[in-house]
């Protein structure tokens, strides 16, 4: 294939299909955010390094803001958008309520995409909790509350 | 759209990527979590990206002894593969100390071993360095050096390797397979890297275009039961490396038969501790003998001004995995 800068680009969201063409420069969260207008991925370092931007891809979580939009071409993306619903929370979200598991908010969207993902991999007890959530900063601290969320739903 | 712009294009096959990725200024695009920090910090500014992703060569296989790791397999399946577990924990320990959950999902085992070194002043594109601009000067020899390397510096650079993985790898013996104009070839991966000297932008022995396909380690199933890493960083988790340690002993009959030790953290490369592993070998694991390993682990240290405390921190992470190694029944 030719080298290109813009590409028609093809995901799967939340279970529908969407066609774009994006700069090849833009990267997944950009997409998200800009082109498809789902806000709920939130931009924070956009460096990889606070998971604000976790989405799952093909299931597994991933920082979105480290991931080409074009490279992820063809492939299925689960965002905030896709779990759970105004009128019926998912399990998660009503546990991150219960246990007051935020307070600004901005990071809970990234925080709960990458409990869903850190929930399929069994966590054995707290500290695997911890451990796996460890690529999700929460700059109001509400880190106690969101491991005893998890932990909630994990059956710990 | 967040760095300068550039050209995509994604490869057929080794053949194609290799050609395409020749060209002065094309970057590799595997999982992409160094490349995009670097892109987006200004350190790196490929003219063109070859994205690689889709190679077929995501495989991890255990054959007649021999662990075979596709340079695209990405860590956390490495890390969760049942014959990696079992035959080489030191691998899959190393992997889960590194970065996050999500990184680990993204980053491939090429990309891990070919991640660029971590200094502030490579990554900060106002601050001098050597390695993003030749000539520049090394900002962190007189600056600010608390995460400089202790061996294998120059006064062109003094930057460390981060790589987990590597560090276990490079304990293991692992040989690297690479594919470029001539062909396939192996190196050790040892000689996957070179050291700064007068050019710290060339970190490895790769020429343009050379692909890791994958990597190879064999024999080393005698070290199972008795390897371990130890990772010592400024938070328990997801952060680099101040000091690592990996360390595998085989031991017969209350003797060391073989003792293959690695260091991360302290030089540009995964660093062999071979006084260290001479010290060990045909002796018995007692506290003398672990003692004397230590402390030659870090004779040729040099630090710099803001560093010297890893230079305890080295000897007493060698001290502690031997006394681990040596718990065990």
């Amino acid at each position: 294939m030719s080298p290109a800068s813009s590409i028609p680009i093809s995901l799967k969201i939340n279970g529908r299909k969407h066609g774009f063409s994006a700069a090849v420069c833009d990267t997944l969260l950009d997409v998200l955010r800009e082109k498809l207008g789902m806000a709920g991925t939130k931009k924070g370092c956009d460096m990889g390094a606070c998971g604000a931007c976790t989405v799952l891809a093909e299931g597994r979580r991933i920082k979105s803001c480290l991931a080409l939009a074009a490279s992820c071409d063809g492939r299925s993306i689960t965002t905030i958008e896709g779990v759970g619903a105004t009128d019926k929370l998912h399990l998660l979200q009503a546990a991150f309520i219960r246990h007051d598991a935020l307070q600004c908010g901005y990071c809970t969207p990234g925080q709960i995409m990458s409990a869903l993902a850190l929930l399929d991999e069994k966590p054995a007890d707290l500290e695997s909790i911890r451990e796996g959530m460890s690529g999700n900063l929460c700059r109001c601290g509400a880190y106690p509350n969101i491991v005893a969320a998890i932990a909630e739903v994990a059956g710990l | 759209m967040s760095g300068h712009s550039f050209q995509y294009a994604r490869a057929a096959d080794v053949h194609d990527a290799r050609i395409q990725a020749s060209t002065p200024g094309a970057a590799y695009l595997a999982g992409g979590t160094d490349l995009l920090q670097l892109w987006k910090s200004g350190a790196m500014t490929p003219t063109a990206v070859v994205d690689i992703s889709r190679l077929p060569l995501g495989d991890v296989e255990f054959v007649d002894g021999q662990l075979s790791l596709g340079a695209l397999a990405r860590l956390s399946d490495v890390a969760a593969h049942p014959d990696v577990r079992r035959h080489h924990p030191l691998i899959a320990e190393a992997i889960l100390a590194s970065a996050s959950g999500q990184i680990r999902n993204m980053a491939t085992v090429g990309g891990n071993l070919l991640q660029r070194t971590r200094c502030p002043y490579f990554r900060n594109e106002q601050l001098a360095c050597n390695k993003r601009k030749p000539g520049s000067g090394c900002g962190a020899l007189s600056g600010e050096s608390r995460q400089a390397a202790l061996f294998g510096t120059s006064p062109s650079c003094v930057a460390t390797h981060a790589s987990d993985l590597a560090v276990a790898l490079a304990a293991l013996d692992a040989e690297v397979e690479v594919f470029g104009a001539e062909g396939a070839r192996r190196v050790s991966l040892r000689d996957l890297y070179r050291l700064p000297g007068a050019t710290p932008e060339h970190e490895t022995n790769l020429v343009p275009g050379e692909l890791i396909t994958g990597v190879r380690v064999s024999n080393a199933t005698r070290f199972t039961g008795r390897s371990t890493y130890l990772k010592i960083r400024d938070r328990a988790s997801f952060e680099f490396a101040v000091v690592s340690v990996a360390a595998a002993l085989q031991i017969e009959n209350g003797k060391i038969l073989s003792a293959r030790l690695a260091a991360g953290g302290v030089a540009p490369l995964p660093w062999r501790l071979e006084r260290t592993e001479a010290a060990l070998t045909g002796r018995a694991l007692d506290s003398q003998t672990i003692a004397a390993a230590a402390e030659v682990a870090v004779a040729h240290a040099r630090p710099l001004a803001d560093n010297g405390f890893k230079v305890a921190l080295l000897r007493n992470a060698v001290l502690r995995v031997l006394q681990t190694l040596g718990s065990r029944p």
